[in-house]
């Protein structure tokens, strides 16, 4: 693994990082909360559940990542799925039953489902 | 939906964006850029400068200006310093470090190294709970990576500059998250404070330099390294600079982790974001800074959140629990609560701390239980003041802030409960009569057959009553009867 010498080095892993931001503009990204709390709510069921219902679908442009804590401590397990050409929308107050729910009418059909949760924040990027 | 944007995310930036445990998504947003440019092509003393001018204080709850500590470090000469972050969450209901560093540990990593290079130091050192596995395990990630990538450890991006991280793992000691206890327990020695000065900063771990921040504090770091100390210090209060990041919990519907700008009021943090008292209920009062700080009530809802006004009130910044009561809480309940768990808490070392947490609880749980005297009050007072004024640490001299902090805004609920002898909020079980109205009771007889001890009498279709003297008290006839007939008085 290449060993970061400058500041150089360190801007073209930025550029890696956009040019990977970018690759996923055409796929569906779920981006799965998975802190300590998400998952002892119930977050990785969740996570395998989508997973599951995505192939049972025939939905394959699917990327997942896992992220820490999405601060909506109330609407726990959540879930950030962001459609290619879409903004991200953030899903709280999952379950197997209702990831799966999730991933028939939203993933595959775009058709948006309960416990969307609104986000309250400004954030800041670097 | 749209709804207001009332938080701002520096801590908590990347936490819920990135993948914690892939470094090259912590690249990506501008991740060990502010290191980089640091080391290549800055000086301690400008760090310093930086850190100075944007006005951060700390963020584990005492305030003290983050880079004056830095400066005081850097000021002496020495073979060796250290750098340690204080990950030892204890509060109750507190879990802001937990989620910044299971969420984006990079950060802490970098803005301990930014610290160490501005200081002098070549070790850091992580103090952090061993009740937080995941955390430890992508901090332990972190800081591997990052090694292995050259951003830690021998001449990081070849400018000569060495740091290292290691980790200590706290054995959940409430007293540990205090400065100087926590240094005895990193040397391993019992988790005891010792009289400062002299400051950690000027002879801390095995008695060398040592800058102890809150993993809070080093969340900020890169960003304002990044952005710019103008930016970071354009945002809060005049001095109460940036955002404070805290754990909203208890009696609030939308229980989260927020991160507000310094200056927010109280009304919008209860209300706008965290959307009111579940079930109707009136919104009383919130605990701030834990079992060290103090309660902040409906009448302070205008009040901006800052450190200032904080302790103005009583209470104190901490490092950002929040507990939310509604008009169910006995403020003295809640005091006793606290007591409690800081009477437990107590390594045991001062005597005021030690027997002083004592004597409070137990004159508190004589109010609680119908047996206090008007002078309990005073005598409540002055040992609370004595307490602040003479305890060795920081966790004896706020462990009274509660009962000053309850007795000075919620003065009517003691009088009720010594004079009166009721609790209006209808908690402490000594001071309670659970009654029948007759003029609402159908005689259905459902209470009767609840009642555990069988104190409650009447014939079917005729009003009911309870015999006081026999009645627990455990409110089951309440929550059956289906006409509101029962109340607590």
């Amino acid at each position: 693994m290449a060993k970061i010498a400058s500041i150089a080095d360190l801007k073209k892993f930025q550029e890696d990082y956009k040019a990977k931001v970018a690759a996923r503009k055409d796929k569906i990204l779920v981006n799965v909360s998975l802190a300590t709390c998400s998952i002892a709510s119930g977050g990785k069921t969740v996570m395998e559940a989508i997973k599951d219902e995505a192939n049972k679908q025939g939905i394959n442009n699917v990327e997942f990542m896992q992220s820490g804590c999405m601060t909506y401590c109330y609407a726990e397990p959540t879930v950030v799925v962001t459609l290619p050409g879409k903004a991200p929308v953030c899903f709280g107050k999952l379950d197997e039953k209702s990831a799966r729910e999730l991933v028939q009418k939203y993933l595959k059909a775009g058709e948006l489902v309960d416990n969307v949760i609104p986000e309250n924040y400004v954030r800041v990027e670097l | 939906m749209e709804v207001a944007k009332k938080q701002l995310r520096i801590a908590t930036r990347n936490c819920g964006f990135i993948d914690p445990e892939n470094i090259e998504d912590y690249f990506g947003v501008r991740g060990y850029e502010a290191l980089a440019n640091a080391i290549t092509a800055g000086t301690p003393a400008g760090v310093i400068d930086e850190v100075k001018k944007s006005g951060i204080r700390g963020r584990g709850g005492g305030g003290f200006p983050t880079g004056t500590k830095w400066g005081f470090a850097a000021a002496n000469q020495t073979d060796q310093k250290y750098v340690v972050c204080n990950a030892d969450e204890g509060d109750p209901g507190a879990f802001m470090d937990r989620a910044v560093l299971e969420g984006d540990p990079h950060s802490v990593v970098e803005a301990m190294a930014i610290c160490g290079y501005a200081i002098g130091a070549s070790i850091g050192v992580v103090y952090i709970r061993a009740e937080y596995p995941l955390a430890i395990k992508r901090l332990v990630k972190a800081i591997e990576d990052a090694r292995a990538y050259g951003v830690l450890g021998k001449n990081i991006m070849g400018s000569g500059f060495d740091f290292d991280i290691e980790l200590k793992y706290g054995a959940g000691a409430f007293v540990c998250g205090e400065e100087t206890a926590l240094i005895r327990s990193m040397e391993g020695s019992r988790g005891e404070p010792y009289t400062k000065p002299p400051f950690p900063a000027n002879s801390g771990y095995w008695s060398k330099p040592t800058i102890v921040n809150n993993v809070e504090t080093f969340a900020n770091i890169p960003a304002i390294m990044v952005k710019g100390a103008d930016w970071f210090s354009s945002i809060g209060t005049e001095k109460s600079k940036g955002t404070k990041v805290f754990a909203l919990a208890g009696k609030i519907n939308n229980t989260g982790l927020i991160e507000v700008p310094m200056g927010i009021t109280l009304k919008e943090v209860i209300f706008d974001i965290g959307g009111g008292c579940p079930g109707g209920k009136e919104f009383k009062a919130v605990q701030t800074g834990g079992p060290s700080g103090g309660a902040l009530t409906y009448k302070d809802s205008d009040v901006p959140i800052d450190y200032d006004n904080l302790l103005a009130k009583n209470s104190m910044m901490g490092s950002g629990g929040m507990i939310v009561m509604d008009e169910d809480n006995c403020m003295v309940d809640i005091a006793k609560f606290f007591l409690d768990f800081t009477m437990d808490e107590t390594c045991g070392k001062c005597t005021p701390c030690r027997i002083g947490s004592k004597r409070l609880y137990e004159i508190l749980s004589k109010i609680t239980h119908g047996q206090g005297t008007e002078a309990d009050f005073e005598k409540l007072k002055t040992l609370a003041v004595n307490i602040k004024d003479t305890a060795l640490c920081g966790l004896g001299q706020t462990m009274p802030n509660p009962v000053l902090s309850t007795m000075n805004t919620f003065a009517d609920e003691y009088i009720a409960h010594v004079r009166d002898k009721k609790c209006p909020a209808g908690v402490c079980v000594d001071l309670l009569e659970i009654v029948i109205l007759p003029e609402k009771c159908v005689g259905c007889t459902l209470c009767a057959r609840v009642c555990p001890v069988n104190c409650i009498s009447g014939k079917v279709k005729e009003a009911h009553v309870i015999d006081q003297a026999a009645c627990i008290k455990c409110g089951a006839c309440i929550e059956k009867c289906k006409f509101d007939a029962i109340v607590k008085k």
